[in-house]
């Protein structure tokens, strides 16, 4: 037989049903990361032991590290699908569903608990209008740059996934969503709503949840500075609070 | 604009950090330099511990700047400690071990302060317990009471280093990952400067 990868992954049948292994042994193909050993499990369902199943389900789009839709854990670690090389992974790959969030079935998982956090915290720059409002302002570009940085987030989760914060006992919205605040209060025109995101901030689940552990920067993909984003919106949360004491 | 309200959650916790700081931090600091005048010996020591003693208000200061603030950072602690969920096994990062034993002191120090108060506070105000070298060389030559004292001073020092590192993130004092790492190596050295003075002190009655 040529050669081939073997893969041990965690099922879960409906969002209700309990969780169950299942190893799988496929063709390996030169250059094949885990979506493509997914593929081929879909093409043939069958177990290692030769046993039929249902095909294993599973979450992807852009194939290059810029949508997040494939996270999942692998080996043990939170990272995406598609990057995940099978020529650099231990075998048996153990294939995880994300623990942070609902499972829909095997790997894919429900993150939208990400997307509700960003319109509580009005992460967007506000420009609805009747009227045309004409360029918007420059932006220097050592500034642009942090942007850019931080414009990256694909709402994966990793960070959230990781952090000791981030689970059902707390109401923490974890660092994403800091960031996210961070950039859009950075924004000339997005600064218009900065007191409503520190607000939101400040409120349930908000900055102060955090307990600095610092994974969440560890395992960010897009290598966002996720703990410089935390000191800043920290410093910001800060000033709006003296400002609330003080002057309203 | 709607109004987001703010959240009770962020007032308590940034009050939990405060108090770490201020007064227990400080208060921290200075029981750790008074006690080392045991270093020169009982009689210099008991006329020290007399001078506080005799402080006037002295209920009152130590329940407003020291039991009270202590109370609700201790309790507060714990309840912080409850909503977090350690993951070291799985992410083993530096940061996350700190993240660890923060809590980890944090818990022993609410076991370890509530006996320390008791022993040489509370007897002395309920049976009239006179604290001084003499009572306390004694409670040390018990090995157990020895050692429960060093673990006792070396989270107290690990957890108010670390403490402070983390307070100047939560504040945005040490906004940037550059200053946060010097932060970092600063209050490791702190720690191991503490814990140096903390034992030196505890030492001097273990004759
Ligand atoms: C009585 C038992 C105690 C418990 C249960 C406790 C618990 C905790 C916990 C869980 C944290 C982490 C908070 C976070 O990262 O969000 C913390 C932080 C802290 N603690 Fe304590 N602690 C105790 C006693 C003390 C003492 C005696 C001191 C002073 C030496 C102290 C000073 C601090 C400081 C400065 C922080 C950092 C505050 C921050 O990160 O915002 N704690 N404590
Ligand atoms: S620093 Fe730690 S506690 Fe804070 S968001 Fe990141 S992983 Fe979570
Ligand atoms: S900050 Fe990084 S780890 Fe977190 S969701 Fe965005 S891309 Fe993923
Ligand atoms: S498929 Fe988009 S990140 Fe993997």
């Amino acid at each position: 037989m040529a050669e081939t990868v073997r893969l041990r992954i965690k099922r879960q049948l409906s969002p209700d049903s309990s969780p169950f292994w299942e190893e799988f042994e496929v063709p390996m193909i030169h250059g094949m990361n885990v979506i493509a050993c997914l593929v081929e499990i879909q093409k043939n369902p069958v177990t290692k032991d030769g046993k039929k199943t249902t095909p294993v389900a599973w979450e992807c789009s852009c194939l290059e590290e810029v949508c997040g839709a494939c996270t999942m854990i692998i080996n043990g670690r939170v990272r995406q699908a598609c990057s995940a090389l099978v020529k650099d992974l231990e075998q048996p790959i153990v294939l995880e569903p994300m623990t942070k969030f609902p499972v829909v079935r095997d790997l894919v998982v429900d993150r939208q608990k990400m997307f509700d956090n960003l319109i509580k915290v009005k992460a967007w720059v506000p420009i609805d209008g009747t009227h045309h409002m004409g360029p918007g302002p420059k932006i220097p570009e050592p500034e642009r740059a942090i942007h850019y940085e931080l414009s990256k987030c694909m709402t994966c989760g990793c960070c959230l996934e990781v952090c000791p914060q981030f689970n059902e006992k707390s109401d923490f919205m974890g660092a994403q969503i800091i960031s996210q605040v961070r950039l859009f209060n950075f924004h000339p025109t997005g600064a218009s709503l900065k007191e409503d995101r520190l607000h939101a901030l400040m409120g349930k689940g908000g900055v102060h949840e955090c307990g600095n552990a610092q994974n969440c920067v560890e395992v960010c993909p897009k290598e966002i500075p996720l703990t410089h984003s935390i000191g800043e919106v920290g410093r910001q949360v800060t000033l709006q609070a003296l400002k609330d004491w003080f002057m309203k | 604009m709607t109004e987001i309200a703010v959240d009770r959650s962020f007032f308590n916790r940034r009050l939990h950090s405060f108090l770490g700081i201020f007064p227990i931090g400080l208060f921290i600091l200075e029981h750790f330099f008074t006690n080392s005048f045991a270093v020169h010996g009982a009689t210099v020591y008991n006329s020290k511990i007399e001078f506080f003693k005799e402080l006037p208000y002295l209920l009152a200061i130590e329940t407003i700047f020291i039991f009270l603030p202590l109370l609700f950072h201790g309790i507060y602690g714990l309840y912080i400690v409850y909503t977090g969920e350690p993951n070291n096994l799985q992410y083993g990062y530096y940061r996350n071990w700190m993240y660890l034993i923060q809590r980890v002191t944090g818990v022993i120090l609410l076991f370890f302060i509530g006996w320390h108060v008791y022993v040489t506070r509370i007897s002395a105000l309920l049976y009239g317990t006179e604290v001084s070298y003499q009572y306390m060389a004694k409670m040390f030559t018990n090995p157990v009471v020895f050692w429960w004292m060093v673990i006792g001073v070396v989270s107290a020092a690990f957890h108010f280093a670390n403490g402070i590192w983390s307070f100047c993130i939560v504040w945005g004092i040490t906004v940037g990952p550059k200053a946060q790492k010097r932060m970092g190596w600063i209050t490791l050295g702190l720690f191991v400067v503490l814990a140096f003075v903390g034992i030196r002190a505890l030492l001097a009655f273990h004759i």
